[in-house]
């Protein structure tokens, strides 16, 4: 029996479309729109101005904050403005636009990164390094990677989780990056087990992707001290506590992190992004995206500029099939459909995903028939159908107190209600004026 | 049988003694002081418990007014000045004495002048689709039209217009409680004074956007030419981040801005028609929008919706 979490999940259709599809290098487009606000916590702070000349790699936006990450030119080129840009929020924000210079050769250029074991760096310098290079948690959750690395004394980790569950359907970036980076992703790791101390290390791996498992199994064979563990199917698996539960059977305390029980998890798209700062002092400027959709005919994984627009990608596919409805930025479950297709690439677009007219219209929502499907689902025990209530009816206390800032937004719930019921919409709602509250008071 | 009848009145009279007697010394024991002057008050307040004043309903507004010594900064909006006289001469506190107001539409994006671009398929709450993103139409600013602010209005004095997608305040039943520029997330609703005859000179826009993309998104945005500001005698419009304000108090009602501004987003709710002086200039647009505004606020609300 292989090992999962226990409590609630769902199975959805896998539609792993793409996961045959060898990673291929996005043209170097014309004009890249960089927001600024890539990651959860502060914005960064623009330090370019109109007119001004950029290599790429260059900081172009310093982190504004302990929570907060550099921004770096993902191209060489000339800043023509700093505009308001309608990102992935839905929202205008602020971006920086800049042009490509089309005669400059290092745009063009293939960067060589041979495979580079040997870790020469002490602990701070590789610190420093993560924190310098821009580098967020690709999963998509876009934290601060240096934030969790910040080790308080008092906590002491034991053991370091991969997260290469990828249980979002239609999304295979992660499996691709660790069919094709093996050897990187295990110095990777090798660089984090040394710059923390930690002597342990497990990449978690979900059983739909046997390849992969193999694949890094090999890779790390000469290490004793990494693991690879296949896991039971069973999304939201991706999710830090889920996965900690389900590999160590260790249970985060409520409002606590990873951290608290002794471990640090990080994606293996963000092990290979700390790889390669760390070896090549290469910051954050590019991300693997899926872009995929049932009727797009070149569906595949991409190699993407951060800021390149998604217009772009669509048409690198073979253009925007017909009767496409929306337009995902991330996966099916917690993607969120975006506005229009000039919305940017940022850090934390894990895939493009195009659907169709009849996939995506939403049904009516009915009555609440108090089947429980929504509380059997749920992987962290909450119920779902009353928080919806709750928020519905603005008790907000009330929902403060059934726990509701403990959802992951997985929408789980969503997804089986056979009314239709928009219980994570109402949820997601409350917990943001729970928020407003929390901060109104303090 | 006379007797049963005796008996059972007996049992039921003494029961209703002994039920007397308790509840006598209870009401006694457990007597709780009340101000009879809250008593009073709260006569003299409107009952509507809108919430307007921030206290949770009347009676606790009352027993605010009673308990504070300084009243000035409390005012029930609702009853306006005529209630906070009376509450002054009951209370013999001073009461500020504040304009009239009226909630304003700030924006006059419906559907014909303000196109959708994308469809919204989540649960039908302002409150969530603006969480959600910026609104089914390009302009990130103006109404979401999916009625929160109806929702919450205790005194029938709004409607969303088909039509126009958008809410329609009944300037008649407003009472200015406020509950409506709480409710919505867009901050679209402002209270303005209610001048004499009700007429009102605003910006009937709060796009922030530069000129040409908000024309684009919205036909009668505001595009920040400054326009308006150049023209104002008072110097009552100040321009912001490509938006034009009118300052209530310091505005005149001479409607010069009315005239010049190129997208018809300065609305003027009320004015007789004025006198024809150059037949010829007469904006036929601007006197549409105004009448038609001005036509749909005096009307009442219909009876079915």
């Amino acid at each position: 029996m292989l090992k999962t979490f226990p409590k609630g999940g769902i199975h959805p259709e896998e539609n792993k479309i793409t996961s045959s599809k060898a990673i291929k290098k996005m043209p170097i487009p014309k004009v890249v729109y960089v927001p600024i606000a890539q990651h959860i916590g502060i914005p960064s702070e623009i330090i370019v101005d109109k007119k001004d000349k950029v290599e790429i790699g260059q900081v172009i936006a310093k982190s504004g904050g302990f929570v907060s990450s550099n921004i770096h030119s993902p191209i060489a080129g000339t800043v023509t403005k700093l505009d308001m840009i309608v990102d992935t929020s839905g929202y205008k924000k602020q971006c920086i636009v800049i042009r490509t210079d089309q005669k400059n050769e290092t745009n063009f250029e293939e960067p060589v990164f041979p495979l580079k074991k040997e870790i020469t760096m002490d602990q701070k310098d590789i610190l420093q390094h993560i924190t310098n290079s821009g580098i967020v948690g690709l999963g998509g959750a876009t934290f601060p990677s240096h934030v969790k690395l910040d080790l308080k004394n008092d906590n002491k980790v034991d053991c370091l989780i991969i997260n290469g569950v990828e249980c979002e359907p239609y999304l295979t970036a992660d499996h691709r990056l660790m069919l094709e980076k093996a050897d990187e992703i295990i110095v990777g790791i090798q660089i984090l087990m040394h710059a923390l101390h930690i002597n342990e290390a497990v990449i978690g791996i979900e059983n739909n992707k046997k390849d992969a498992i193999k694949v890094l199994k090999q890779a790390a064979q000469s290490d004793k001290r990494i693991k690879v563990a296949a896991l039971q199917v069973k999304y939201p698996q991706g999710s830090e506590k889920q996965l900690i539960k389900a590999i160590l059977k260790r249970e985060v305390p409520k409002g606590g992190l990873p951290m608290d029980v002794g471990v640090i998890v990080h994606n293996v798209g963000t092990i290979f992004a700390i790889y390669q700062a760390v070896q090549y002092n290469r910051p954050l400027i590019e991300r693997v995206v899926t872009v995929t959709g049932k009727n797009i005919e070149n569906a595949s994984n991409f190699w993407v500029k951060i800021g390149t627009p998604i217009k772009d990608l669509v048409e690198e596919v073979g253009g925007m099939p017909e009767g496409t409805r929306k337009i995902v930025n991330g996966g099916p479950m917690m993607g969120k459909a975006i506005k229009n297709t000039d919305v940017p690439v940022t850090k934390g677009t894990s895939g493009i995903l195009l659907i169709s007219e009849n996939e995506a219209s939403r049904q009516e929502a009915k009555n609440c028939i108090r089947c429980g499907q929504c509380v059997f689902v749920c992987p962290m025990g909450l119920e779902p159908h009353l928080l919806m209530n709750l928020s519905e009816k603005g008790l907000y206390e009330r929902l403060a107190s059934e726990d509701a800032m403990t959802c992951i937004e997985c929408g789980s719930c969503s997804y089986v209600c056979p009314s239709h019921r928009p219980l994570l919409d109402y949820i997601r709602f409350g917990k943001s004026i729970i928020k407003k509250l929390n901060t109104a008071k303090n | 049988m006379s007797d049963s009848v005796l008996y059972s009145a007996l049992l039921l009279v003494s029961l209703g003694v002994i039920a007397a007697i308790v509840l006598y010394i209870v009401s006694k024991k457990f007597y709780v002081y009340e101000n009879p002057l809250i008593g009073e008050v709260d006569e003299i307040l409107p009952a509507a418990n809108c919430g307007g004043c921030g206290s949770p309903g009347c009676k606790a507004f009352a027993e605010k007014l009673v308990n504070s010594d300084d009243i000035s900064e409390l005012f029930c909006p609702v009853g306006g000045n005529d209630v906070m006289k009376q509450v002054s001469a009951i209370l013999g506190k001073e009461v500020a004495e504040k304009d009239p107001t009226v909630a304003v539409l700030l924006c006059q994006g419906s559907c014909e002048v303000r196109p959708k671009t994308t469809l919204y398929q989540g649960p039908r709450t302002c409150a969530i689709s603006s969480m959600v993103y910026g609104g089914e139409t390009d302009c990130q600013y103006g109404c979401l039209g999916d009625g929160d602010c109806v929702a919450v209005c205790d005194f029938d004095a709004m409607y969303m217009d088909e039509n126009t997608g958008l809410p329609v305040i009944i300037t008649d039943k407003c009472t200015s409680c406020g509950a409506c520029v709480k409710a919505c997330p867009r901050d679209i609703i402002e209270m303005r004074p209610r001048n004499k005859r009700d007429l009102k000179i605003f910006v009937g826009c709060l796009n922030q956007d530069k000129g040409g993309i908000a024309k684009k998104a919205c036909d009668v945005a505001c595009i920040g030419c400054s326009k308006c500001e150049d023209v104002c005698p008072k110097d009552a419009i100040t321009m912001d981040n490509n938006l034009a304000y009118i300052d209530p108090v310091t505005c005149t009602l001479c409607r010069k801005c009315v005239e010049v501004c190129p997208t018809h987003s300065i609305i003027e709710t009320n004015f007789p028609p004025k006198k024809i002086r150059k037949p010829k200039e007469e904006k036929p647009k601007v006197a549409k929008v105004a009448s038609v505004k001005a036509n749909v606020e005096s009307e009442k609300k219909p009876a079915d919706a």
